[in-house]
């Protein structure tokens, strides 16, 4: 296998065993911090694990064209146990760990997984209650043994076990593993990624390594990485994102993939690593938006007074750079100032001090949000893709970076518009097709375009534009087009407003209806000595309704007159997945929220109506429902 | 997880009733001036056993935690644990030999981290040498690491990674709470003393508590006795109850059949005494 080099290796698994080659001991692959130290796994050893794990489950009857459902959160023998499935030909089918119980069985059963391998006893519990229903699941691997010692099914083993038999079917079967990785071909099936989709159930993405490759080497062509740079795998291991950055991206260009030591540590183990680039998307920069935001509150007087001096100035110069005019001599050395005293320090805080390239995508961050990190010294830009080409498809370079755009198309990436205004993609790095559903494969794929049910335009410069989803583009009753997506954005700088939803198609009006950040929300509290009992408590608080009503006023000054918001209301639970309100990746579900608060959007459209009685059904994450009923005020904008 | 926290041997497996009880406490009565708190008090405590102590406010319980933990000497009666008359015992001796304890109220270092409180947890095992330690050298610094590692092991199993360096006084209750079995479980007991574990917790803490006591109990065998108010947990997850009411024993058994007893109902619905 040595003669393969990282260049022309068509396969991920083919691509480990290059840079083993090239690398060997010198420089680590993949590192996890475990009992509060990182302990790292070069690149020989991740494809040693990865050998023996796959000749582990080739003995236990693992062939060709076979699934394993993989649950858990990032952990480097997740990972090697899904390049292990692909170095036999089979294919890895991610699962989102914190989904309800029937979405996890869709998936693992639409995918014909004949095995499931689950990080921890939490997901083994999940798994066994659903096993009856998930005739084609063989063998349920786990990693971790906590808790389990006194499992006994037939059917579940740990992965040590797997390894064991790895090893012991290595001595029988000499040169098996490496002529199993030598048949590995570019169109082969790399990876099953579910998309929740705002509608419908989830849908198979199905990748081959020849798509992930080609993808990742126009990225590094735009973006080049190598085995200096430090990447960390905190995102969820279902979302492509993590399979091309964690996987794809990271193999060709040999940098090392940091997985934290728990999901509530991800911000400590960030600052610990520095990582050199990032991916993540709008949720996750909100997030540490706010928290910063929290911490700024938190900090001594002194502290507190520089940042909210520096920071505005900080903000306006990035707005200026953005949208390439001249920055004044006196922006340009207070800046500096600023820099030294408050930018420096915050961003060291956040874990950005290594970072030379941090990417948003997967939905629309508002344009505040850019300043915000670019104003910090964080290189922030927008990639725009979607699960079927692999992630990206463009990219902001550097010194080219705009508010409103997502930047122009990658190397090798073609993009025009439908006359409708759809965005339509051509690529090496396109998707197979959605697994058993040739209908949705025809209708999305069309004569080599992916259509991708996003409204956009190119700008002057080349640049593409996302307006909102074609079919969600509304229009109010006197005609005038407006994009909820777009209001939405805006009203989400806001550290207070968690989500958004704007409604308003074929009414007098742009109305909202929000959901407060509570962790911002109860510090707020807190410092004001507000007294609440729980989230709809607080919500339905008139306090409240004052702070977001000041903040949709502030919003709707940044709004053409047609936009601006002129009535909202607070939500009295937050939209969740578990509902289907929102998607794992937290996308509107808008057909479902106009269904389910239909009534309070009709209060928001009689101008009587100052409050309304709710009734909604709440799903527990066991699937039991319950009842209840609540008052949700309504409230004027004023000045809009 | 893959390495065992403790050596005591496997876990979970009761002894039989002709086995030696791990602790037996025979007979004994405590008095503070006037009162009795407890009289003539039996009970046995075996390898791998869950034991839960029971019985309405003032009723002895945790009079008999302390008398096990060595905080209080009985006037009369025996401590047997591991065969050997522990009778006379200090805390820090008690602790020296394998019984490790948390409290009703949470007793931790409040200025200190987490980790460091749960370092505590391993003083009794680290030997101590003025020069080296102060020098970080040598013997001193293989001993830290090992103390480190051992405590990391402890954290990862209560999965309290995210709290490590933050002050034990900042935690919620819950979490404290979580910290002190964290302490505990640290000393590498072969029997674990729980003073209410749960008390003032939700719902939600509850049944993470009980999750993480079956799940020590079940990978380390750690031998555990626990007083608790909440009957639906102590029926979970206990092998066996023992119902104290005015310093006396007044049930002991599987839990199923403690429930049912008459005098357990008395004691705790109220009936006059005599």
């Amino acid at each position: 296998m040595s003669a393969i080099q990282p260049e022309n290796a068509d396969t991920l698994p083919k691509l480990l065993l290059a840079q083993v080659a090239r690398w060997g001991d010198r420089r680590v692959a993949i590192r996890e911090k475990e009992f509060g130290i990182w302990q790292s796994h070069s690149w020989r050893d991740s494809a040693r694990h990865v050998e023996r794990i796959g000749l582990g489950l080739a003995s236990l009857g693992f062939r060709r064209g076979d699934k394993i459902a993989v649950i858990g959160d990032n952990r480097p023998q997740l990972y090697w146990t899904m390049l292990a499935a692909q170095a036999l030909g089979g294919a890895p089918v991610p699962v989102y760990q914190d989904s309800i119980a029937a979405e996890m069985h869709y998936v693992i059963d639409h995918s014909e997984s004949r095995m499931v391998i689950c990080e921890d006893q939490e997901q083994v519990d999940k798994i066994l209650e659903m096993k009856d229903k998930l005739p084609a699941v063989e063998l349920v691997i786990y990693d971790d043994p906590k808790g389990m010692r006194h499992y006994a099914y037939p059917f579940l083993l740990s992965l040590e076990r797997v390894q064991d038999l790895g090893l012991r079917f290595a001595a029988e079967h000499a040169g098996f593993w490496e002529a199993e990785v030598g048949k590995g071909r570019a169109g082969d099936l790399a990876i099953i990624n579910y998309t929740s989709g705002t509608t419908g159930f989830p849908k198979g993405v199905m990748i081959s390594h020849g798509a992930l490759i080609s993808t990742a080497r126009s990225f590094l062509e735009i973006e080049p990485l190598d085995e200096r740079d430090e990447i960390m795998a905190y995102l969820p291991m279902a979302w492509i994102g993590d399979s091309f950055f964690s996987m794809a991206v990271a193999f060709l260009a040999s940098c090392t993939v940091n997985c934290p030591e728990d999901a509530s540590t991800v911000r400590q183990d960030f600052r610990e690593i520095g990582p050199t680039m990032t991916f993540a998307p709008p949720r996750i920069w909100e997030n540490i938006l706010s928290q910063s935001q929290v911490r700024i509150e938190d900090a001594d007087r002194l502290q507190r007074a520089l940042t909210k001096f520096f920071l505005p100035l900080g903000m306006r110069k990035a707005k200026l750079e953005l949208e390439g005019q001249p920055v004044p001599a006196r922006l340009r050395a207070l800046c500096a100032i600023g820099r030294w005293l408050v930018f420096e320090p915050l961003r060291d805080q956040l874990g950005f001090r290594r970072i030379r390239s941090a990417i948003t995508g997967g939905a629309a961050l508002g344009p505040e949000m850019m300043q915000f990190f670019r104003a910090l010294g964080v290189n922030l830009k927008q990639l725009y893709g979607a699960t079927e080409c692999c992630a990206p498809a463009t990219l902001h370079r550097d010194g080219q970076v705009k508010l409103e755009t997502v930047g122009a198309p990658l190397p090798g990436v073609e993009i025009t518009l439908s006359p409708q205004g759809e965005v339509l993609i051509r690529c090496g790095g396109l998707f197979s097709g959605y697994y058993k559903n040739p209908e949705q494969t025809a209708a999305t794929l069309q004569a080599g375009w992916l259509h991708t049910g996003d409204a956009g335009l190119f700008d002057p410069d080349g640049h593409l534009v996302i307006i909102d989803r074609v079919k969600d583009v509304a229009k109010l009753d006197d005609g005038t087009v407006f994009a909820p997506q777009y209001i939405e954005n805006k009203l989400k700088f806001s550290v207070y407003v968690k989500e958004a939803v704007a409604v308003g198609n074929e009414r007098p009006y742009v109305a909202a209806m929000i959901n407060i950040d509570m962790e911002v929300l109860a510090n707020w509290a807190e410092r004001r000595g507000l007294a609440y009992t729980g989230y709809t408590d607080l919500a339905q608080n008139p306090a409240t309704y004052r702070l977001i009503h000041d903040e949709i006023r502030r919003t709707n000054e940044t709004l053409a007159p047609s936009q601006r918001v002129k009535r909202f209301a607070i939500l009295h639970k937050e939209l969740d997945p578990d509902d289907a309100e929102i998607t794992r990746t937290r996308k509107l579900r808008r057909g479902f929220i106009n269904e389910r608060y239909a009534s309070i959007i009709s209060a928001l459209y009689d101008r009587a109506a100052t409050s309304v009685t709710v009734r909604a059904t709440v799903t527990y994450e066991d699937g039991r429902t319950s009842e209840t009923e609540r008052q949700v005020r309504i409230m004027d904008v004023e000045g809009a | 997880m893959s390495r065992p926290l403790t050596e005591s041997g496997r876990a979970g497996v009761v002894a039989g009733p002709h086995a030696e009880p791990l602790l037996r406490v025979e007979s004994i009565t405590v008095r503070f001036g006037a009162v009795q708190a407890l009289s003539d008090v039996s009970v046995d405590i075996h390898r791998g056993e869950i034991v839960a102590i029971i019985g309405p406010n003032g009723a002895g319980k945790t009079t008999l935690l302390n008398v096990i933990s060595g905080f209080y000497h009985p006037q009369q009666g025996h401590i047997v644990f591991q065969g050997r008359d522990r009778t006379q015992l200090k805390p820090f001796d008690v602790a020296a030999l394998g019984i490790a304890r948390t409290f009703q109220n949470v007793a931790l270092f409040k200025g200190m981290s987490v980790l460091d409180n749960i370092m505590t947890g391993r003083l009794l095992k680290m030997r101590g040498h003025f020069l080296l330690d102060a020098l970080y050298w040598g013997p001193a610094r293989r001993q830290e690491l090992e103390h480190r590692a051992a405590v990391e092991r402890v954290i990862d199993f209560l999965e309290i990674q995210a709290i490590r360096k933050t002050p034990a006084g900042r935690l919620p209750y819950g979490l404290q709470k979580r910290v002190e079995l964290a302490r505990a479980l640290a000393a590498e007991p072969h029997l674990l003393l729980l003073d209410e574990p749960m008390a003032g917790m939700n719902v939600e803490e509850k049944e993470d508590m009980s999750r993480f006591i079956l799940d020590v109990h079940d990978e380390f065998g750690t031998t555990i006795a626990l007083i608790e108010h909440d009957m639906s947990v102590v029926m979970d997850i206990s092998d066996r109850v023992v119902v104290l009411d005015y310093g006396r024993k007044i049930a002991d058994g599987p839990p199923e059949i403690v429930r049912k007893d008459q005098a357990v109902m008395d004691a705790y619905l109220g009936v006059a005494h005599d």
